[in-house]
């Protein structure tokens, strides 16, 4: 256990300093943009100007400014918006984290509820015609960038078929089609990535000991091959996430959800350089915790992996 | 392993025992991935578009910027009416030869006459058709477009996309969108290998605390949703002072874009060339170098990296696509190839901003998602073809 809790240490460190580097650079890029915040009030005399400056510390040395905002960032405050009037940064990302989190938790889960059973399904019937099929839509989705396939299942499903809304946010019905546009990608690697990994294990030789039992089929490939096939199905989790995040940026802005990424974009295009600080500093952690937590959990599940 | 013909390798050594007639290991690769009927399809297609692109400032078809704002002309879905360029090379030629006198008068003229002259000269440019009809075009490809004018002169292809919001055509825009996407995926992917080779090389070949400390780096980035930071530095970028600063230096928005993109992608193949560079850099062709009195530098660029390119391909392949992806990705939510400029990123995009509950032109979406989907997936194809064929622990089997 203690060797578990210097790999958690370890790691954590490292988390500390990947947040550090995307918030440096990320104060960097926001001190080399010319002109201040207040630069564009070109009528507010001298005296005023400096006072307003020293109230945001601005007349300070840049290291002083620098120390300041990472004390204050640490903090868990990443300041009022550039543009937004009314908001801090905080109260923006608090905002859009519920709707791009469950965003992308239900493509997660529509991402493992289709992809798992299709590549199982494929692999049991290997070469069969709904193999082919299968494996056939799998590389198609993983081809069609996500911003095309919503824009072509909302031509199908809202405006040709009429059976979902096309925008908005708030019930399940508005969030079917985000959801499966971000997944879609997603659920196909998976597709393909457990029929390999139920080929390899339908041929060792614990499972022909398990026909051998007697026991029924259904139970051998879903008890025992199954399970022993997901390993590398967990490791993609990661990856997958890190992907269903940056993904929801475009379908978040197809979609009008309120989320983060919509935020993030429109802040991007407004220039508003705290709140696009804030989002990204967010995201490095989720990221960065994300890969944390699939790591550990592999090795919780799998007793022979060693914790680097 | 060895390739090249820089490394003195033996080729006898490091051949498969089974493998007597010398087959270079390019051969073999070239045999295999005949064999793999996807992966040709793909490359056929790819060979395909890629001389579509190059040539499309020759191929008959409609101006992809000239706007024609009339009910005839705007959200015209996929038909076979006849359209005219409404330009031909006797316009062009007449233009050309009274700018050449223009020049020639201002030249010529007295100092204040010539000020007058040269600002004429300027408006007159401007008025070229060839700038109007494409988005000023450079030196070969106006040569191209005249050498179209010539052949098929005004005739040109109904708009069998399509037309959209702004009149324009669809099939042309995809075209010339095609030179756009696919130069930015070759030239971002280009400055992707050039960083990740020198740097993977770099640090496998001098090893000991600065490999770690390299790799290290590259594990950091790595988990750095990357996305964001570009979205972040690509607007930095884009501010007003910004683009005019690095427009003194003749360095366009496409450039940074290139710059910015390639700079990012080369975490996976720089740990690739160096895994591939540990396990050579202590073969016998390194020693024999070395006593010969070749340098470091000499070493990496010329023993070393020659052997590794196989892994450099592969992933080079692997690259193209995403690197194509990423500036859909962009273009489409606006922070990429900006108008006049089209890209096929841009195409979904417009296409997909005109889609309303009481209209929709669904050839705005569909055709330019097409294009892109199929690349992409070709690219994939390619990809995975490649690796399987070259792969060293795959031969002979």
């Amino acid at each position: 256990m203690l060797h578990l809790g210097t790999v958690l240490l370890k790691r954590l460190g490292w988390m500390a300093l990947t947040l550090w580097v995307v918030f440096t650079v990320s104060f960097i890029l926001m001190r080399i943009v010319p002109g201040g915040p207040f630069s564009e009030e070109k009528r507010i005399p001298e005296e005023i100007r400096r006072n307003i400056e020293a109230k945001y510390r601005l007349d300070q040395p840049w290291y002083r400014q620098y120390l300041e905002h990472l004390a204050s960032t640490a903090r868990l405050d990443f300041g009022p918006s550039y543009r937004l009037k009314d908001f801090t940064v905080n109260e923006v990302i608090a905002q859009g984290f519920p709707v791009s989190a469950s965003l992308g938790i239900f493509a997660l889960c529509f991402a493992l509820g289709v992809g798992i059973p299709a590549g199982v399904v494929a692999a049991v019937h290997r070469n069969a015609p709904c193999d082919r099929v299968l494996m056939g839509l799998a590389t198609l989705g993983i081809a069609v960038p996500n911003f095309v396939l919503a824009g072509i299942s909302i031509l199908v499903v809202v405006f040709w078929l009429r059976l979902l809304p096309a925008a908005g946010w708030g019930t399940l019905r508005q969030l079917l089609l985000p959801a499966v546009c971000l997944g879609a990608p997603y659920a196909a690697y998976l597709a393909r990535l457990t029929r390999t990994s139920m080929l390899e294990v339908l041929q060792q030789d614990y499972i022909r000991t398990a026909y051998a039992k007697g026991l029924p089929g259904r139970v051998v490939i879903v008890r025992h091959a199954l399970r022993g096939a997901l390993a590398p199905v967990l490791t993609y989790l990661a990856p997958a996430t890190a992907g269903l995040l940056t993904g929801s940026l475009v379908v978040e802005r197809i979609f009008n959800l309120p989320g983060m990424g919509s935020h993030f974009i429109e802040a991007a295009l407004q220039r508003d350089w705290t709140l696009e600080m804030g989002v990204v500093l967010v995201y490095t952690f989720l990221l960065s915790a994300l890969n944390l937590l699939v790591d550990l959990s592999y090795g919780l599940l799998d007793p022979r992996v060693e914790l680097e | 392993m060895a390739v090249g013909t820089n490394s003195p390798a033996p080729a006898a050594a490091s051949a498969p025992a089974g493998a007597s007639e010398g087959l270079s290991l390019w051969q073999d690769a070239w045999r295999r991935l005949r064999k793999n009927r996807p992966a040709l399809v793909a490359l056929a297609y790819l060979a395909a578009l890629a001389l579509l692109a190059v040539l499309t400032p020759l191929l008959p078809l409609q101006s992809p910027q000239l706007q024609r704002l009339t009910r005839h002309d705007q959200f015209q879905p996929p038909n076979l009416r006849p359209v005219r360029l409404g330009l031909d090379l006797a316009q062009v030629r007449a233009l050309e030869r009274e700018l050449n006198e223009l020049r020639r008068a201002a030249r010529q003229a007295p100092p204040e006459e010539r000020r007058r002259l040269e600002e004429e000269l300027r408006q007159r440019q401007r008025q070229h058709p060839l700038d109007r009809y494409w988005n000023s075009p450079g030196g070969l490809t106006r040569w191209m477009l005249q050498a179209r004018l010539w052949l098929f002169g005004d005739w040109c292809l109904p708009s069998l996309c399509g037309t959209d919001e702004l009149g324009r055509d669809v099939l042309a825009r995809l075209a010339w969108g095609a030179r756009v996407s696919l130069v930015v995926g070759l030239v971002a992917t280009l400055v992707s290998l050039a960083i990740g080779v020198t740097y993977g090389a770099i640090a496998g070949y001098v090893g000991g605390w600065l490999d770690a400390a390299m790799m290290r780096l590259v594990d950091v980035l790595y988990a750095i949703p990357f996305i964001f930071v570009v979205i972040f530095l690509i607007s930095v970028l884009n501010e007003e002072t910004f683009q005019q600063r690095l427009a003194r230096y003749g360095i366009g928005q496409i450039t940074i874009f290139y710059l910015v993109i390639g700079a990012l992608y080369w975490l996976t193949m720089a740990r690739a060339v160096r895994a591939q560079v540990l396990s050579l850099k202590h073969e016998l062709f390194v020693d024999a170098a070395r006593s010969l009195g070749a340098g470091h530098a000499r070493i990496i660029f010329r023993h070393l990296v020659p052997n590794v390119l196989g892994v450099v391909i592969v992933y080079l392949t692997l690259t193209i696509p995403s690197v194509m992806l990423f500036e859909a990705f962009l273009s489409f939510l606006g922070l990429g190839v900006q108008p006049p400029d089209v890209s096929w990123g841009l195409l979904v995009n417009e296409g997909m901003r005109v889609i309303t509950p009481i209209q929709t032109y669904w050839w705005l979406v569909l055709f330019p998602g097409l294009v892109l989907a199929l690349t992409l997936w070709a690219l994939n194809f390619l990809g995975d073809g490649l690796r399987d064929a070259l792969d060293p622990r795959l031969r002979g089997r």
